[in-house]
Formats: C-alpha cells, sequence, structure tokens
C-alpha cells in the first residue's frame, strides 16, 4: 500500500509539476501523505518531532467532541420543537443522524471554499498550503447557527479568509481571528439569521426530516412550523436573560426566566439552544484539557480570561441593578459560548498577544470585555466574538508594553 | 568558595505552607463535625481536635528544622575544614537527606534554571581512551566566524610546514595568525564556491616537529608579552569574543574571561574525566588568561556533578555553580546569570581543552594542540574517546566502527555542529565528533502517526513522558518550512530573560534598535540552537541569529 502510494507520488510529481496551481495542489496532498524526506541543512541536525500540521491536528482533535455534542444537539433540539424525541435520551440514533447531515454540507462548503481560496493563494505566492486553515475551516462550522444558509457559510468563509488572512500575508501574518472574521461577516451583513430567538434551531422540515421518522407527523399538521409544539420558543439562556419569559401572565426575568427552562446542570453539559458546537461547557473543557496538556494552547491565556470573566460577573453581583446583573457569575459561564470561545478562540497564537505577560493582560481584558458587552450591552446578546476581535487588535500594543519594558530594564543594564 | 547565607527565610516558608495545609485539615475535620451534630451550638469537639493537632504539627515540624539546621551548620564547618564542597560531605554525614531540597544551595550559591530542554540520545561516549592515528589534519578557515571567506593563505600544497608555523591570516585582521597543528607537508588546499577556501589538510609527519616558542612563566610576563605569545603562537583563535563569536580583539580590555566546565549538549563529552590529571597545565592556561584580563576569569560548574579537582583547585578563579537543563552549560548563558554583557562590553570564553593547550604553550613552549575527542552517536558501534590532536581526520575512528552506511558525521555536538564527510577533519576546537542517521525517508502520516519514536519537548508525543530514555535520532526535518505561528515555547527554551521570537523578528525586519534592546549582544549561535531544534514552523535560528550578529557588528 504505501509503495504504491509512493510510487503514484513519485510518478505524478514530474507532470504537476508543469502547472504552478497543480503542484500546489499535489504538494499539499503528497505532504499530508508523507512527511517529506527533507533533512536539515544547516543549523541544528536534528529536529523536533513537532510540526505546524501535528499542531493545528491537535486543535481539530480537541474539537471533536463539542463537534459530536453539536450534531447530536441540532437534532435534539429539531426534534423537541416538533415535540419529538423530547427527553434527552429518546432517539439518539435519530437525533444524531439528523445533526450530522444537517452539519456535514457545511463543513465540506466551509472547508471547499476556504481551501479553495489557500490553495489559489498559495500557488500564486509560489509557496506551499499553510495548514492553518485545517482549524479554522473546523471553526467556522461550529460557531455558526445549524440552519445558516449554505451560501452565506461560503460567502462568509471567502470573507474572512481574503480579508482577515490572506490580504495581511497569510498563515501567521494576520491580526483578527479568521474564524471570528467569518461571524463576525453575518453578524453584521445577516444579523437576522445570526440573532434572536429562532434561528438557533434547526426548523427545516425537509428530506431529512422526513427520513427519521418525522414524516407522519408532519403530513398530519401540515407542512412548515405549524406543527411546531405550542409555546416553544428556541430561546437561548442568554435570550431569556435579556428579555425575560411571558409565562402566562407573568413575565419572568434574568435568572427566574433561565432556571424555568434550563437547569445550571443542562447548561453545562450543553443541552440548550445555540451555535452548533458551543453549548456543551463540559466538552469543551475536555477539549480544553487536552490543548493545555499538550501545551498547545496558552494556559496564561485561558486562565487570566476565565478570572476576568468571573471577576466581572461577581462585579456585576455586587451591584445587581437589574435582573441581567443579578444572574450569579456561575451561571454566566456556562450560559453563552464562554468556554468555546477561550478554548478555542482566545488561545489562537497567531492572534493573540505573543509575550508571556501580555497573554495575561490579553485574557483577563477579553474577559473583562466580553462580559460588559454580553450583560450592558443591549444590542449585542453574546460578548466574547465581539471581544476577542477587539482585543486581537490590541494585542499588539500589549506586547509593544512589555517589551519596552524589557527593553528599558536592559538598557538600564549599561 | 563555599558561601553561606542566611537560611531562615527558606526555612520558615515550608513551615508556614505545612501549617497552612494543617489549618485547612484541621477546619474541615470540623467543618464535618459541625454538620454531623448540628444541634450543639458549642466550640465542638473536633475543632479541639484540630487545633492540637495543628499545634503538634508546628512544633514536631519545628523541631524537625531546628535539628536539620543544627546539622547543616555542622557540614558546613566540616566542609569548610576540609575545603571541599559540603556536599559530598553531607552524603558521608547526615543520616537524614535534607529535609529541604533547597538546602543545599545555601552551601554554595547555585544558579538553579529551569528553561531549557535536554534531549537523551543513544551512543553516549564509554569512558576508555584509545589512541587514534590519524594521517591528516587540517585547519578550516570556516570554523571562525567573522573571517574573510578567502584568507591570505602562506602556504601551498607540497611545502613542509611544523606545528606552530603559520598556515594563513584574515585579510581585515593581518596581525591574528592560524597555525598548523601538526608537522607535514601541506598536501592540500580544498576550495569551494568563488574559490574560497575550506580546509588547508596536512599530511602528518611520523614524527612531529614543534615550532620552538620559548618556555615561560605566565606570572612573570607582562600583558602584553603574553597577548604576543598567544599570537604568535596561533593559540590566540582559541579564545572566542562574545558578543559575535569571533576572534577577540587583542587591543581589547575584556570584562572577564569565562571558561563553561561542563557542556549540557546532547552526547557531550565529560571534562572531568578526559582532562584528569591535568591540574598543572589547567593551571598554567588559567594564569595566562588572568594575566589577559587582569584576573577576572571566571569558571561556571555544574552543581549536580562531582567535579574533578582539575576545575575545583583551580587557583585565582571565581566559581560559580548552575543546575539545569541544556543551554545552561552554554557560556553565554552563564555570563547572562551573572553579569550580562551590555552594549560596548567585551566577554572572552574559552574551552576547557583549549586552556590546556595555552598551557602547554608555557610549559613545553610549543605548540601542542593534543586532545581528547569523544566519539559518540546512535550510529556507533563503540562510542569512547580518542587521544588525538587537534583537526585530525575522523576516518580512522569511524572506519568499520558504524551499525549503519547511511550516517551523517558531525564535527561538535548534533545542535551546532559542522557536518563533515567520512574521511572529514574535527573542528578547530571542537572536543566531540557525532555520528547520527540520516533521515531523508518519507514517512507516511508522519506527522500524525509517528512510526518511531523521536525526541521533542512536545507533550503530544509518548517519548516526553519517558524523558531520559535514550533515543535514535536521525537529520529529518520531520516537517516543512513554516511563518512563525508558535508563541511562548522559545522563552521556555532559552534562560534569558528577553523574548526571543521579538528578537528574531527584529532581525528579519533589520531592527537595530529592538536587536540590541532585546539583548542580541548576548546571544550566539548555540544558545538560539535548541529553539531551533524544537521550533514546529522549522525556522533556521541559528542562521537568522547570525545574519543578526553579522549586521549589529558591521552596523
Amino acid at each position: 500500500m504505501k509503495k504504491l502510494l509512493r510510487q503514484f507520488f513519485d510518478n505524478m510529481e514530474p507532470k504537476a509539476r508543469k502547472n504552478k496551481y497543480l503542484y500546489t495542489t499535489f504538494q499539499a496532498f503528497h505532504t499530508f501523505l508523507f512527511v517529506p524526506n527533507h533533512v536539515t541543512r544547516n543549523g541544528s541536525h536534528i529536529r523536533d518531532g513537532m510540526d505546524i500540521k501535528r499542531l493545528m491536528v491537535h486543535v481539530v482533535i480537541a474539537m471533536q467532541l463539542a463537534l459530536l455534542f453539536g450534531m447530536y444537539n441540532i437534532g435534539h433540539w429539531h426534534y423537541a420543537a416538533y415535540g419529538e424525541y423530547t427527553g434527552l435520551a429518546e432517539g439518539i440514533i435519530p437525533k444524531f443522524l439528523f445533526g450530522f447531515f444537517q452539519l456535514l454540507p457545511v463543513i465540506i462548503v466551509a472547508h471547499a471554499v476556504g481551501l479553495g481560496i489557500e490553495f489559489f493563494f498559495a500557488a500564486n505566492r509560489g509557496g506551499e498550503v499553510e495548514e492553518g486553515f485545517l482549524v479554522t475551516g473546523m471553526l467556522i462550522p461550529l460557531i455558526m447557527p445549524p440552519d445558516l444558509p449554505l451560501w452565506m457559510t461560503a460567502l462568509a468563509t471567502a470573507f474572512a479568509v481574503i480579508l482577515a488572512k490572506e490580504a495581511f500575508g497569510g498563515t501567521g501574518q494576520n491580526i483578527l481571528n479568521v474564524a471570528l472574521a467569518s461571524r463576525v461577516f453575518v453578524f453584521f451583513a445577516y444579523p437576522t439569521f445570526i440573532s434572536g430567538d429562532t434561528c438557533w434551531i434547526t426548523w427545516d422540515t425537509n428530506i431529512l426530516h422526513r427520513l427519521f421518522g418525522l414524516g407522519a407527523k408532519v403530513a398530519e399538521y401540515g407542512p412548515e412550523s405549524s406543527a411546531v409544539v405550542q409555546g416553544f420558543s428556541g430561546a437561548t439562556p442568554l435570550g431569556l436573560a435579556a428579555s425575560g419569559l411571558q409565562t402566562g401572565e407573568k413575565t419572568l426575568q434574568g435568572l427566574d426566566a433561565i432556571t424555568h427552562q434550563f437547569s445550571w446542570w443542562e447548561m453545562f453539559f450543553g443541552f440548550i439552544p445555540g451555535s452548533v458546537g458551543e453549548t456543551s461547557a463540559f466538552l469543551i473543557i475536555l477539549g480544553a484539557v487536552l490543548l493545555l496538556v499538550t501545551r498547545i494552547a496558552s494556559w496564561r491565556i485561558m486562565l487570566s480570561m476565565f478570572a476576568g470573566a468571573v471577576f466581572v460577573g461577581l462585579v456585576f453581583n455586587f451591584m445587581g441593578l437589574n435582573p441581567f446583573l443579578q444572574i450569579p457569575w456561575y451561571y454566566q459561564l456556562v450560559m453563552g459560548s464562554f468556554f468555546f470561545a477561550m478554548a478555542f478562540m482566545a488561545t489562537d497564537p497567531v492572534t493573540a498577544a505573543h509575550t508571556n505577560q501580555g497573554k495575561i493582560v490579553y485574557g483577563f481584558m477579553i474577559g473583562v470585555m466580553g462580559m460588559i458587552i454580553r450583560v450592558l450591552n443591549p444590542a449585542y446578546p453574546e460578548g466574547w466574538m465581539l471581544a476577542i476581535l477587539l482585543m486581537n487588535v490590541f494585542a499588539p500594543t500589549f506586547d509593544h508594553i512589555f517589551i519596552q519594558k524589557n527593553i528599558k530594564k536592559r538598557l538600564a543594564r549599561g | 568558595m563555599v558561601k553561606s547565607t542566611g537560611g531562615h527565610s527558606a526555612a520558615i516558608s515550608p513551615v508556614l505552607r505545612l501549617s497552612s495545609f494543617a489549618i485547612i485539615l484541621a477546619n474541615s475535620t470540623s467543618l464535618f463535625a459541625q454538620n454531623a451534630d448540628n444541634a450543639s451550638g458549642n466550640l465542638s469537639q473536633s475543632t479541639i481536635v484540630g487545633l492540637i493537632v495543628l499545634v503538634l504539627a508546628i512544633l514536631t515540624y519545628g523541631v524537625l528544622v531546628f535539628g536539620d539546621r543544627l546539622l547543616q551548620v555542622s557540614i558546613k564547618e566540616i566542609a569548610l575544614e576540609k575545603g571541599k564542597p559540603a556536599e559530598e560531605i553531607q552524603k558521608k554525614y547526615s543520616l537524614v537527606p535534607p529535609l529541604i531540597p533547597h538546602r543545599e544551595k545555601e552551601l554554595r550559591k547555585v544558579i538553579s534554571i529551569k528553561k531549557g530542554f535536554d534531549v537523551y540520545i543513544k551512543g553516549r561516549a564509554e569512558k576508555k581512551i584509545r589512541e587514534l592515528k590519524s594521517a591528516s589534519y587540517a585547519v578550516k578557515p570556516i570554523d571562525f566566524p567573522g573571517i574573510s571567506p578567502i584568507p591570505k593563505l602562506l602556504v601551498k600544497e607540497g611545502d613542509h610546514v611544523k606545528a606552530g608555523d603559520q598556515l594563513f591570516f584574515d585579510r581585515h585582521r593581518p596581525d591574528i595568525k592560524y597555525v598548523a597543528p601538526v608537522s607535514g607537508e601541506v598536501a592540500q588546499i580544498i576550495r569551494g564556491e568563488k574559490r574560497k577556501v575550506e580546509e588547508v589538510v596536512i599530511l602528518a609527519d611520523n614524527k612531529l616537529e614543534y615550532r620552538d616558542f620559548g618556555k615561560a612563566d605566565p606570572k612573570s610576563l607582562s600583558r602584553k608579552a603574553i597577548v604576543e605569545k598567544l599570537i604568535e603562537s596561533g593559540t590566540w583563535p582559541f579564545l572566542v569574543q562574545r558578543p559575535y563569536g569571533i576572534v577577540p580583539n587583542p587591543a581589547d580590555e575584556p570584562k572577564m574571561i569565562y571558561i563553561s566546565a561542563f557542556n549540557t549538549a546532547p552526547l557531550a563529552p565529560d571534562y572531568d574525566f578526559i582532562m584528569q590529571g591535568q591540574d598543572a597545565l589547567f593551571q598554567k592556561g588559567i594564569d595566562v588568561l588572568n594575566q589577559l584580563c587582569a584576573g577576572k576569569v571566571h569558571i561556571g560548574l555544574n552543581a549536580k556533578k562531582t567535579h574533578a579537582s582539575v576545575f575545583t583547585g583551580v587557583e585565582g578563579a571565581t566559581f560559580h555553580w548552575f543546575e539545569g537543563p541544556h543551554p545552561t552549560g552554554n557560556s553565554g548563558i552563564q555570563i547572562h546569570h551573572i553579569d550580562p554583557i551590555k552594549k560596548d562590553e567585551v566577554v572572552w570564553t574559552i574551552k576547557p581543552l583549549d586552556v590546556l593547550t595555552i598551557g602547554r604553550l608555557f610549559e613545553e613552549g610549543r605548540y601542542n594542540a593534543e586532545r581528547v575527542v569523544a566519539l559518540a552517536g546512535c550510529e556507533v558501534k563503540e562510542p569512547q574517546y580518542y587521544r588525538t590532536i587537534q583537526g585530525a581526520s575522523i576516518e580512522n575512528m569511524v572506519k568499520e566502527n558504524l551499525l549503519n552506511d547511511h550516517v551523517r558525521y558531525i564535527s561538535g555536538d548534533v545542535y551546532t555542529g559542522k557536518k563533515i564527510e567520512a574521511n572529514g577533519h574535527i573542528g578547530f576546537s571542537d572536543d566531540l565528533v557525532t555520528v547520527i542517521l540520516e533521515g531523508d525517508q518519507y514517512e507516511i502520516f508522519g506527522w500524525l502517526l509517528p512510526s518511531y519514536p523521536r525526541p521533542s519537548v512536545s507533550p503530544t508525543f509518548l517519548s516526553y513522558f519517558f524523558q531520559g530514555e535514550e533515543l535514535e535520532v536521525n537529520t529529518n526535518m520531520h516537517g516543512e518550512e513554516r511563518p512563525f505561528v508558535v508563541t511562548g515555547l522559545y522563552e521556555q527554551l532559552l534562560p534569558i530573560d528577553t523574548y526571543p521570537l521579538h528578537l528574531f523578528k527584529a532581525i528579519l525586519t533589520e531592527d537595530f534598535e529592538r536587536m540590541e534592546g532585546l539583548g542580541i549582544y548576548e546571544l550566539l549561535e548555540e544558545d538560539v540552537a535548541l529553539c531551533e531544534f524544537a521550533c514546529p514552523s522549522k525556522s533556521p535560528l541559528q542562521k537568522i541569529m547570525r545574519q543578526g550578529l553579522d549586521m549589529v557588528r558591521e552596523g
């Protein structure tokens, strides 16, 4: 097998060399399958086994639990909306399959568009395809609402890769987190598709829906959302916290509104509507632990971001001016996408601060800003995306401050 | 040498730690108790028990610490009396191992370095010495950074030279002489691209003839006379100037001369072993160096090791003790922790074996570059030491002594050494020849599922968790070159207070101010070699470092 593959690639190489696009594509697949036979020429004669491919793939692996759960969760809320399999353990297989087939096209589209652009730019630059998009391509489906039209995913991905990354010179040069750039594009270009109460649940009664046992019921009630269970809203905990919940005559607010629908544990384990991958704090924490143990993500960023969010949460609890401010800090942590942002978004080494001290400030400021945007700003229900993008812009400044400090210290010696 | 400092602060902190732990313990027991019998609002019994336990624990600990202190004091006294490092005596006299591991540091000030990484490679040289008879010897201009590519040659093929006869000089600095290590016929002058001189090869005579420089007592000579003697005899280039890693300018007044008595690079030779019994020669060399820098010779020793008397018995040098992983053994790292090099300051460094050569010059009056080098590496059948002369051909060393044909020969260690051929010659001041596998093979899915263990600083590899296990290594890049992505990694591996990544970026963008500000004067290629090994982007950091050094040197 290995020999055959080797022969195939060896035969292909001279043919592929004739066209730069073809060659770049060839090299990308070639180096994906085989670590090249390059040897050290100057400098250190031995090199570490770690390379960027391995690094990136570990981040992708860390996301897999959240991804799998996201698939199940799509199915769960879809069926729950139609009053089917309302128990968490009921119909796990149809729920998962529904979510899987719902998400698969999104993943394929994000990768096809993103990698296509990457290959094109790499070929024109005369370089090799860089692995950064492996992570971005997996992050984009995870941070989008499950029902986002595919063309929008494609457009957002293209926007992010071209304007947030390639325009700055490719991997390692970008200032903004590429995955978040794609989300922020959708957020401002098509706000109705990514905010409000209804977008977090798949309402499609398409072929998939019929395949997994709901066909009869929809036929009975008529097509589209007429079959939706009375009173089912699909509101996320954050939506509830921001706008309250109408039950009969009473309007529940703040924590009451949330706990009326979801318990802390439900939110912790992720049985809530939301972006595909962000809901399960538990599984994301497992992924984060993998990243920390393998020292791929910075513990400084994660810890300081956690501290920042908890700190502001406590301050809000102490102020307690309105029901949103009164929500205990430990609810704030599991409600939205805090853990996802902490584990996979803030820790992107390229866009985060580069100095160790800078990382602490950067993480802490994200924690603080994210909570402020989430709680005090009525326009945006969730704060992490904007907080991280803002701090991406500030990260070089933090670095600059600490580097200048080091330089001054050294000059003071002499 | 043996310094004592007050140890009270260090003794108190563990007490605090233990007592706070005891308080937590006591409180938690009382909490449980309160839960159990909530009805009684009085001070529960378990709280009292907890308090008693706490007091007892503190008392016991206090007694132990007090006893330990007394023991330490007496050990220190014995150590002072016998003039030995306290650690050795402690092993003999102490009934209990030191309660607090940091204790031993108080006896002599140990600088403990945490950053860095040790790679263990199979094929460490066994401690036996074989005589190596080599047919040819060579001097390679490339071993002297900063030398012009085409030095002015004073010999031509077929000439006969004595050991100590000048071979060539640098056109920019004609005063410095580079000499032949052996007597014989200049067999070949190997030239590379653009007529660059790569090697001057000498076929050695059976009986070596030496040029006579005259014996001398360094203590009775003036600095000027010593400088002249070193330059005339060709031993001057053994000195390395920091910053820039070049042959020093004789007119400079160095802040100090630094010798690191241990090498932490993989498979590095054990200087205590190869220099044993050379105490007098080494002392003579140190005397010479002391004349050069007004008595400011510093020696860095490994605190984790019992050094031989060749180092510990030296007079007229200041000792510093270090512990930590590679690159702790590099003199640049040690200097940074003692007295960092500032702008416009100059420090000279020299390797221990080269001090012996200088010692021999004054003792015997001739350029006698005899030295013991180690042959090591995972592809060597019998890794061991060889007694030979500087610049010897490795041919007889490696012939029929290898496990594999397809190997790389390195003069030096795996991080900083130079690639040589199977009949190549050992570098000017190198004391190690490493032989490892050539890694020019494709590895299917190697980045995801490594098919054999490989050294790595990343915990994503199983080998990371078996540190200390000796590995077979090869020269594969294990990936392709990429832009800088990872941050914070170089900081873990370079025990210097700077931001390496930003220093490299400053070099690449030719930002002189930042290069100076981030301490380029304190660094040489060898210091960043470990970062280069570990870099997942496979960046050529040593090359970048040299570019930066050349840039700031040339202004």
